[in-house]
């Protein structure tokens, strides 16, 4: 399950994007198969994000392609990428706050329901199903999230952890064959990372890809099948998790260049560990 | 009204329904929430003119009544969609005039004019709408000011128009102004009904994605700029009704009517009431439009008591008087 044998669900090629003269993301290549957990990691500012942006049709690419089965999708409008069947979540929970949670949720279901402007003027009964089946729909990704809070009150009066899941569910409800994470365990405790790490399991189950952006390299090595390492914008390693782990470059990459020996030693062992290696 | 309502849900159900975590509430929020409160709404309206049926109350109501129209369709615009919308006069004169011209000159009854004026209308909101959503906020609002100053001026030099004295001798939808009345308070009902069916669909479900986070709402697979232009063109249509009634009503529009006073009361009136709640918007109308009307005993200051109301209500109540609900009700 390395992506190389069949046709990837995503492939990124030699992706550059620059603001003004600053290169954000200098060649990045990577392919993630289908159902295949694939994670990006990389110190602050490497370029993660603006990978995540470029993929999913926020920013558009200076140079490289992004294909989805062998379609360009590069500059698409993401909600023409979401269209496609990949959804994400962002680094800072873009939650619709003053809407109920359901209604979040809902939005994941936004390209299924087919309704027109006479329907909801009249209330047919193909309003009446549409309603039902988002309705329906939320509830049930919902549960599968594993949320406990209030889903009728306004998103932001849900606890933080919460809010996360409220943000996967709404990406869930897309029905996506793909699924950009990221960083989503940013700020959740350590039980709630671990239910985290078992709902992007149970995820990957569904038959759903996942890119996962996060700094927990307990979960990263844990959950995912590949990992790509930026740095500066430059992608130094792309490989099974043992194999980017003992790389030297991905060590330095987050140390920097004067650790001696023993820091570098050290960091291993917390990589190696499942501890938080995140510099 | 901006959480959706379930359907087939037995009146006094909603409160029972509720989850607990609201707290014990008031009489006052009860009353708010009722299912009823339109239907009380629409019976006042009905019987108002058993009240008081002089021509003066009645035209009064008449044109309070075409403000809750007004105000409905704006609402749409920047209660559901965030889009801060300084110009909506335009839309109020661009029905007016389309239906006060085509009447006048093709001595057409009023009614024959809606399809123009719908057609009229909705390029009025594409035309002005797809240079103009691609702003955001601030930007908007300076651009719009800008249409709706565009509109004005123009019907004040064109010659089809009748320049600066406007248009005389339009043709009324009824016979009387009892009739006139009731003719516009069903229409305005109508026109709201729709505004909040609207509001709770599909459609008004990204209206609200859009304002509350645009990037969150494409990454759903939601066309911004196309659900953007398509309150826009809502706002468009009721606006533009409501300009037929207003021509229907007065029988004559001037340019004066249309001016960023117009545009700016209508925003009034919907954040005095609630950006993004019907109920509110419609109750913000009223106020807006009959207050001046009650004031007028104070003379020359009524327009300052006017305004110093209006600051101690938006400093007690920011939310408006009857804000839109982030809660829903449970199926």
């Amino acid at each position: 399950m390395n992506g190389t044998g069949n046709a990837p669900l995503l492939s990124v090629e030699g992706l550059r994007l620059s603001f003004g003269g600053v290169l954000a993301i200098d060649g990045l290549t990577f392919g993630v198969g289908e159902a295949e957990i694939v994670s990006v990691i990389g110190p602050n500012g490497a370029g993660k994000t603006s990978a995540f942006n470029c993929v999913t049709g926020f920013y558009r690419p200076t140079a490289g392609a992004v294909r989805l089965r062998g379609r360009d999708i590069t500059g698409l409008r993401p909600s023409a990428v979401a269209a496609l069947g990949v959804a994400r979540t962002f680094q800072n929970l873009r939650l619709f706050g003053e809407m109920s949670v359901l209604d979040n949720v809902r939005a994941g279901t936004h390209l299924r329901i087919r309704q027109n402007v006479l329907d909801a003027l009249l209330h047919t009964p193909r309003y009446r199903r549409g309603e039902r089946e988002s309705t329906e729909q939320a509830h049930h990704w919902l549960d599968f999230a594993g949320l406990r809070g209030d889903r009728y009150g306004p998103a932001r009066a849900l606890p933080y952890g919460e809010q996360r899941r409220v943000e996967i569910a709404r990406a869930l409800a897309r029905r996506p064959d793909l699924l950009l994470l990221d960083e989503p365990a940013a700020g959740l405790n350590h039980g709630e990372k671990a239910e985290m790490l078992d709902l992007i399991r149970r995820i990957r189950e569904l038959g759903i890809a996942i890119v996962l952006i996060e700094h927990d390299m307990g979960l990263v090595m844990d959950v995912s099948q590949r990992v790509v390492v930026l740095n500066f914008g430059r992608e130094i390693a792309d490989g099974p998790p043992d194999e980017v782990r003992r790389n030297p470059e991905v060590v330095e990459a987050y140390l920097g260049r004067d650790a001696d020996e023993a820091e570098i030693e050290q960091a291993r062992a917390s990589v190696a560990g499942g501890r938080d290696g995140g510099a | 009204m901006t959480a959706t309502v379930p359907q087939g849900t037995p009146p006094g159900a909603p409160s029972s329904a509720r989850p607990r975590g609201a707290g014990p509430r008031s009489i006052a929020s009860r009353l708010m929430d009722n299912r009823w409160a339109g239907l009380v709404g629409l019976a006042v309206a009905l019987l108002a003119p058993f009240v008081n049926a002089t021509p003066y109350a009645l035209s009064v109501m008449t044109s309070a009544a075409i403000f809750v129209m007004l105000a409905a369709g704006l609402n749409i615009v920047v209660g559901y969609c965030g889009l801060l919308d300084l110009g909506y006069a335009a839309f109020f004169a661009v029905g007016a005039y389309t239906s006060g011209v085509l009447s006048t000159r093709f001595d057409l009854p009023l009614v024959a004019t809606l399809p123009a004026v719908l057609v009229v209308t909705v390029l009025a909101g594409l035309i002005i709408g797809a240079p103009t959503l691609r702003l955001r906020s601030d930007y908007l609002a300076i651009v719009t000011l800008g249409f709706g100053e565009i509109i004005r001026v123009t019907a004040n030099n064109l010659d089809v128009t009748g320049g600066p004295s406007g248009i005389y001798g339009i043709p009324g939808l009824t016979g009387g102004p009892v009739s006139m009345y009731y003719v516009t308070v069903l229409v305005v009902a109508v026109a709201v009904v729709g505004a909040a069916r609207l509001g709770r669909s599909r459609l008004g479900r990204a209206w609200r994605f859009v304002r509350e986070d645009e990037d969150a709402a494409e990454a759903m697979g939601v066309h911004t700029y196309k659900i953007k232009m398509a309150a826009y063109v809502a706002g468009a249509i009721w606006g533009g009704l409501a300009g037929v009634l207003f021509a229907a009503h007065l029988s004559a529009i001037s340019p004066g009517s249309f001016t960023f006073l117009q545009s700016a009361l209508v925003l009034m009136a919907v954040v005095l009431g609630g950006m993004g709640s019907i109920r509110g918007v419609v109750v913000g109308a009223v106020i807006i439009s009959v207050l001046p009307e009650l004031l007028r005993d104070l003379a020359d200051y009524r327009f300052l008591a006017f305004g110093v109301l209006l600051i101690t209500v938006m400093l007690v109540r920011p939310q408006g008087l009857w804000p839109a609900r982030s809660r829903e009700v449970a199926q």
